[in-house]
């Protein structure tokens, strides 16, 4: 059977001749329906170029990857436009929410480019928040929300196109770590209906929770450990200051 | 994503900059604005030419004696009797000349019993009323009957009316006097208002020009002693009209060829001509000026849809990282620059008729709203919009993802 993910001596070359950076040399990865992966490595080692180019933002300079038994070097802008729609979600650092938006019409943006009608639309995006814990913040603007809910307004917009993959780059590295679990929880939450998770992070106690752990040094896989995860809610009610939850969830 | 759907995205994109769209869109109003206004003021002008010849009509020669000349000293115009009624008689008889009248006039008091007025008596024959297109406001004009028995009616203009009677009042039927002579109003002229040359074509008093000759101005036998109408059936056969004129006045005056006329024939179609080209040159001119409005306008809002390319490159990016197709994000950006450029051109319309109402009021000119004009500048607008929307959005769209979403 064919991973989800199956990339073959994969590699990025920024810059010609002298100049050039080798950002990712021969990279040979696979993964897996619904496992839930944590991309380690110190700055610069290019996990986040990993993770763009596991995301088709990117196109690597050499090697294939295969997504779903498909080469994404064959497909088209269009279509990788399409893959990033409909297969993949994204979380990113700094959340990437249109200012000014509500979180409902946030959430909705991937559905639009999908061209899912109007009503649809709006309750797929309720649904989804609902599903992240924001069920009563629909109309509020990213300016209105905390980090916390605003990176789960985030997540909702990649689950709402119910894809396979949701790809978050430091999706806690802006939050404190009662939040930062709370994220994770969700993601755990994710994962155990079967979602396919990778996300990067530099932190070891954030990279605990994942059942499988890469390492990346100067380009190269560095190391590839499978691991029994740690459960983020019981991280959070271990934590010694009591909290009031932003939200339940799911 | 439909193109409903696409207009959403853009409107909403612009909602979230108000101020910024609102002063973009200001651009354009002012330059589709201007363009209305400045075209409708150029045609109105040009209506009101237009209008103050079609009271004389563009058909219609008017033939003058010559000017006097005794022992150097020359006189003007007129000053000499030399057309005959032998003379009327003859281009009466031109076929392509459909009537013909005599023009005599003269400045006299007018009185009743208790008011009196200055105005010009005018002589003439009943065709005159066809030629000068004049009718009748209330009672009627005078016949050929009145001409040849040089009955005592007058036709009398609105102003002459408004002096002697008091505003409103007809005057049909009251008696007015002419130095000492006694007539009959028998016809109240429709107003004309001004001439095109600005004299008040209502002030004005019309007799036959047989009572004329014995009552009021001495006549003479042979000679008219004053100007000649005559009228050709459309305005495309006056030219030829007019040369046919002349050569027969030619040979009834036996004047040699190349020796000084002693008449002349005016055809103020060329007049017409003339005032109309000049109105036309105007409306051009202020129509370019305005055009320059607009396109500084365009260029408004291709500067501030380059900065919110730049402005929102981050946002571009995300948009293609949740599935945005390069064609996606181009129509978006295009139908911004496009909405905002429609929206002022609209609004630009309503700007426009206010100004040209405003000015045809304070000028009294006729105000001509020239739909096709609107319809243009709407076109024109939008065209700006996808003309200038067009790099910005290129530009937006042509971002690589990655790079747009790392944008600092």
């Amino acid at each position: 059977m064919t991973s989800l993910i199956q990339t073959r001596q994969l590699s990025k070359v920024y810059g010609h001749g002298d100049l050039a950076v080798h950002a990712l040399r021969s990279i040979d990865l696979a993964i897996d329906v619904g496992e839930f992966v944590a991309i380690m490595g110190p700055s610069g080692s290019g996990k986040t170029t990993l993770m763009n180019l596991l995301g088709c933002l990117d196109r690597p300079t050499d090697g294939s990857y295969e997504l779903l038994g498909h080469e994404v070097a064959k497909l088209s802008k269009s279509e990788l436009a399409e893959v990033r729609n409909v297969i993949l979600g994204f979380v990113f650092q700094n959340y990437n929410l249109l200012p000014r938006t509500t979180a409902l019409e946030n959430v909705q943006l991937p559905l639009m480019y999908a061209g899912v009608p109007g009503r649809e639309r709006k309750e797929r995006a309720a649904e989804a928040l609902a599903k992240v814990g924001l069920a009563e913040r629909l109309n509020h603007t990213p300016a209105e929300l905390s980090g916390g809910q605003q990176q789960r307004v985030a997540i909702a917009r990649a689950l709402v196109s119910n894809p396979r993959i949701i790809l978050a780059d430091e999706p806690t590295g802006n939050l404190d770590t009662q939040t930062s679990l709370e994220i994770i929880e969700l993601f755990q939450d994710l994962s155990n209906v079967g979602i396919t998770i990778v996300y990067v992070t530099h932190e070891p106690e954030i990279a605990l929770f994942a059942s499988r752990v890469l390492t990346v040094r100067d380009g190269y896989l560095a190391s590839d450990v499978q691991q029994t995860p740690a459960i983020a809610r019981d991280a959070l009610s271990n934590l010694v200051s009591p909290h009031i939850p932003e939200g339940r969830c799911a | 994503m439909t193109y409903l759907l696409t207009f959403k995205v853009a409107f909403s994109a612009l909602m979230r900059t108000k101020t910024r769209s609102l002063l973009t869109i200001l651009g354009v109003i002012i330059g589709v604005g201007a363009v209305i206004a400045m075209v409708s003021i150029g045609e109105s002008a040009k209506a009101k030419v237009a209008k103050s010849f079609e009271s004389m009509g563009t058909n219609t020669l008017m033939i003058r004696p010559g000017s006097s000349s005794r022992g150097g000293v020359r006189g003007g115009a007129g000053s000499r009797d030399t057309i005959t009624w032998e003379d009327l008689k003859a281009i009466r008889d031109i076929d392509l000349i459909v009537n013909a009248a005599p023009e005599l006039t003269t400045n006299a008091q007018v009185l009743t019993e208790s008011s009196n007025w200055s105005t010009k008596i005018t002589g003439t024959e009943s065709e005159w009323f066809t030629i000068r297109n004049l009718k009748a406001e209330s009672g009627e004009m005078f016949t050929e009957i009145d001409v040849s028995q040089a009955t005592k009616v007058a036709v009398i203009g609105k102003t002459v009316s408004d002096a002697l009677f008091g505003e409103g009042v007809d005057p049909v039927g009251e008696q007015i006097r002419i130095g000492h002579v006694p007539f009959n109003v028998i016809g109240l002229a429709k107003s004309r208002g001004a001439s095109a040359f600005g004299s008040d074509n209502d002030d004005i008093v019309i007799i036959p020009v047989t009572t004329y000759e014995q009552k009021v101005s001495s006549g003479s036998r042979k000679y008219i002693r004053g100007n000649l109408l005559a009228q050709a059936g459309d305005a495309a056969s006056t030219a030829s009209a007019k040369a046919e004129i002349e050569q027969l006045l030619f040979e009834r005056h036996k004047i040699a060829d190349g020796a000084e006329a002693d008449f002349q024939v005016h055809d103020p179609s060329e007049i017409a001509a003339a005032q109309a080209e000049s109105a036309n040159t105007i409306t051009s001119l202020l129509a370019g000026v305005a055009l320059v409005s607009l396109l500084v306008g365009g260029i408004g809002i291709m500067n501030i849809m380059l900065v919110s390319v730049t402005e929102r490159t981050r946002e571009i990016g995300l948009r293609m990282a949740v599935g945005a197709k390069e064609a996606q994000v181009l129509a978006q950006f295009l139908v911004e620059a496009v909405v905002l450029s429609l929206i002022g051109g609209i609004l630009g319309i309503g700007a426009g008729i206010g100004a040209a109402k405003y000015m045809a009021s304070e000028f009294g000119f006729p105000l001509v709203l020239d739909v096709q004009i609107m319809v243009i500048a709407v076109g024109v607008s939008g065209l700006v919009g996808i003309v200038f929307g067009l790099y910005p959005a290129r530009k937006a769209s042509s971002l690589d993802p990655i790079t747009a979403l790392r944008f600092e």
